[in-house]
């Protein structure tokens, strides 16, 4: 153990929750989005598409968000200790939210009398549990009162209108991710479909890219001068140039019916720079403004502990998860999962 | 009246996890029952296990769903209400809930989706395989959190300091002394469970003449295994009131009703426990069989809860009557399990209309002993979060106020009194309908009033697209 007490564990545990949180947000993210656009949906035909495109693969994406939240209570317990009571009604209002779109895959196939009221669990659901996660992150970005390690203040401060607006910004992400998902999945019309409403989504994250990024830099005199300050502003100015591109592309992919993969990889890719953006507004900070991640780290005796197993496992899930989704590759078939 | 957060707190905890438990109870089991059936039907090829095995996987799938969705508020009930019970312990507990999650829910998720939806898409044992990996996730996660409970019970490996545990030693923490014993007594009881629900069913099934080899099968079988589990719970429970008489004597006392600490103790069948006058009204006593029963010697001394400071009594009704339910409720068991065995011998198993009866109205008695259990062992750890060391009144969330619970307490109330009724009405239709029956129900209809309602399929469920069955 005193040969541990040596190691720094920290980085690579910000490497690990970091990935770990990427992943949630990617993979629940499509299919949360999916969820959103199925309330769109134009007939029961497509709703059955719909949600048979993540039907086998929703309880693996959400499992990252099990994994998101003890990983930063065994990583970094007094930022889960300040940060989760901190957004109490977001988080429950996403539990519940969760149960009835989670529910509503078994219920609404097999409970035909009330398709309709678990038709709008799945969307409701979905959207809601998007949303309050949007106010999560607001709420992160823009800080918590503390009071030595307690959070201080009242469970409604985190609602506020940055966090907000950045709830309706994930909204239209999420829908993004979903729609790229959907033209992945599914052809026809239905594809057709998918690629008109990510195009919706897509102005409506832009906007929201724009808006969270003017606006964090404004609220926040520290992040301000981690983005304008020189000589930062030209190491990070390929930040902002990189996001342009990859949206030019991904709205072409949207635009254009022959990309089947286009829109889902750059929907993904401006997930990666929106999460770079937020990792450099706010590292080394775990509770912003408050603590760092070297403040909040849990003992090492513990990271070294989890750490053993970790590494071993995250490569076999990666490998067994990626296995699942290889069984159910290709378009979504009308005669696998629900019909 | 004020709203106290830390009793809202406790009630929240209470209701999301009693009705979150009853899931793994059956699920545990059921998961290990479909891979034996799998297995069954991979080695011989016969089509009975097949048609059990697809139609024990539609009920899992709902049942294990909801387990799903109510297990993924219990990590964040520790964060939003017990904050500073996560950072107390984080350093001890975090990894072995992680580890939870590394080990145990992605196996599940990932074998779970091949499970449900790919038997068309891998070759049969890949399906097989799958099966057998959601069985082993469900123990896992039962390994690992009946760990951080046990952890909770009897605290060992770790030291105070500052407010917070820190780890000395993994294994002591991992296989504290309360483990080993909670695990077998809850598998045990998971599998039970699950086993008297397959009991009830097949019963029904036999009793109105439908599925008759598939129910004859699930009955003999289970009830075979039954033969073996019912008194291996019943001494699995005994070893666990051992280590609890070691560990957590106040807590032994309340389950007893025991105020003065004596040697060849009564067995009290029955009595009304005062705690303000501490002592017993309307006792029914048995001499000495307390003693014999609780340290196996006649003469045994067993505490009582006068030796404790009275703040630290649990509250002693509860527990006193918790433990009485399930114990009677595991003889209903034994006696049931015995006496159907019996039955093989005049051939009257599968046709006496009261037996068949009898194990219907006795499906649902495994829950309510889980639930017993797991509020006898629970309530009797009061007033400790971890025992001894942290009081409940610690652990809650400082920030939180009496009205912020109640208003998610409600939430969580309007949730579950909607979707547990509804699960139990999707899975009871789904036994109503009976193995073999086709997959699809009912037409595909317009579930949303707004919208044309284009390329809806025809009313015949055999019309689908895949024909109906999956």
């Amino acid at each position: 153990m005193t040969a541990n007490l040596m190691i720094d564990f920290v980085p690579v545990w910000t490497i690990i929750l970091g990935l770990g949180v990427f992943f949630y947000v990617l993979l629940d993210g499509f299919d949360l989005g999916v969820g959103i656009l199925y309330g769109f949906a134009r007939d029961t035909n497509e709703r059955n598409l719909m949600m048979n495109s993540v039907a086998p693969v929703w309880d693996g994406n959400e499992t990252w968000l099990i994994l998101g939240g003890v990983g930063l209570l065994a990583a970094f317990p007094l930022a889960f200790a300040i940060i989760i009571p901190a957004v109490y009604f977001p988080i429950a209002l996403m539990l519940l939210a969760l149960i009835f779109r989670g529910v509503a895959f078994e219920f609404r196939f097999r409970d035909a009398p009330h398709r309709g009221f678990w038709d709008h669990g799945f969307c409701y659901g979905s959207a809601i549990a998007t949303f309050s996660q949007g106010i999560v992150l607001g709420a992160f970005i823009q800080g918590f009162q503390t009071d030595g390690r307690v959070f201080s203040g009242t469970s409604l401060d985190c609602f506020t209108p940055f966090s907000l607006t950045v709830g309706v910004s994930l909204l239209f992400g999420y829908a993004l991710l979903g729609a790229g998902w959907l033209v992945l999945k599914t052809e026809g019309e239905l594809q057709a479909w998918a690629r008109r409403s990510g195009r919706i989504a897509f102005a409506g994250v832009g906007l929201a890219v724009l808006a969270v990024s003017a606006w964090t830099p404004l609220a926040s005199p520290d992040i301000q001068a981690r983005w304008f300050s020189w000589p930062n502003i030209v190491y990070l100015a390929p930040v902002p140039i990189v996001t342009a591109l990859i949206a030019w592309g991904t709205y072409r992919a949207l635009s254009d019916p022959q990309s089947e993969w286009g829109p889902f990889v750059g929907a993904v890719g401006l997930f990666v720079m929106s999460y770079f953006g937020i990792g450099i507004s706010l590292f080394p900070m775990i509770v912003p403004h408050r603590f760092t991640l070297w403040e909040a780290a849990s003992a090492p005796s513990t990271q070294a502990f989890l750490l053993v197993g970790t590494l071993f496992l995250l490569p076999v899930i990666l490998v067994y998860t990626g296995w699942s989704y290889y069984v159910f590759r290709g378009k979504v078939r009308a005669d696998v999962g629900y019909h | 009246m004020t709203l106290d957060p830390v009793l809202l707190s406790r009630l929240q905890f209470v209701w999301v996890v009693a009705w979150h438990i009853l899931l793994p109870a059956f699920t545990v089991g059921l998961a290990s029952y479909i891979a034996v059936m799998e297995g069954l039907h991979f080695a011989t090829g016969q089509k009975i296990y097949l048609r059990i095995s697809t139609f024990w996987i539609r009920v899992f799938s709902v049942s294990f769903g909801m387990g799903v969705v109510s297990g993924i508020v219990m990590p964040f009930q520790f964060g939003t209400n017990w904050s500073r019970w996560s950072f107390a312990t984080a350093n001890v507990l975090s990894p072995m809930l992680a580890y939870e999650g590394l080990t145990a829910f992605f196996l599940e998720a990932a074998f779970l989706g091949v499970l449900l939806f790919g038997r068309k898409l891998v070759p049969p044992w890949a399906h097989f395989f799958a099966a057998l990996m959601v069985a082993a996730g469900t123990l896992l996660s039962t390994f690992w959190i009946l760990s951080v409970n046990s952890w909770m019970q009897t605290p060992a490996g770790a030291e105070f300091v500052d407010g917070r545990f820190m780890p000395t030693d993994w294994t002591a923490i991992v296989f504290n002394p309360s483990f080993p014993t909670r695990f077998g007594h809850t598998v045990c009881g998971f599998y039970v469970t699950t086993g008297f629900v397959v009991l009830g069913v097949a019963a029904w099934y036999l009793r109105h003449q439908r599925a008759v080899a598939e129910a004859r099968l699930m009955l003999s079988a289970t009830l075979w295994l039954l033969l073996a589990l019912v008194p291996l719970q019943l001494l699995l429970g005994d070893a666990s009131g051992l280590v609890t008489r070691t560990y957590q004597p106040a807590k032994l006392a309340a389950i007893e009703a025991r105020w003065e600490t004596a040697s060849r103790v009564p067995l009290t069948l029955f009595a009304i426990p005062d705690e303000a006058q501490a002592t017993n009204h309307a006792a029914i006593d048995i001499p000495d069989l307390g003693s014999l029963i609780l340290t196996h010697d006649p003469n045994g001394t067993v505490q009582g809860l006068k030796d404790f400071p009275r703040e630290d009594w649990p509250p002693v009704a509860i527990p006193f009557f918790a433990f009485r339910l399930m114990v009677g409720i595991g003889t209903v068991m034994l006696l049931t399990v015995i006496g159907a065995n019996l039955m093989r011998l005049g051939a009257g198993l599968y046709t006496r209309h009261w037996l068949l009866r009898t194990l219907e109205l006795t499906a649902p008695l495994g829950f309510i002993a889980v639930l017993a259990g797991w509020v006898t062992t629970e309530v009797g750890r009061q007033p400790w979060t971890v025992y001894g060391l942290m009081r409940t009144a610690d652990s809650v969330s400082p920030s939180l106020t009496g009205w912020n619970v109640l208003l998610s307490l409600a939430g969580y109330v309007l949730a579950y009194a909607v979707i547990y009724p509804g699960g139990l009405l999707v899975m009871a239709r789904i036994i109503s309908r009976g193995p073999g029956a086709p997959e699809v129900e009912e037409p595909v209809e317009s579930g949303r009033p707004k919208g044309p309602v284009r390329g809806v399929p025809d009313a015949r469920p055999d019309a689908l697209p895949g024909g109906g069955t999956a």
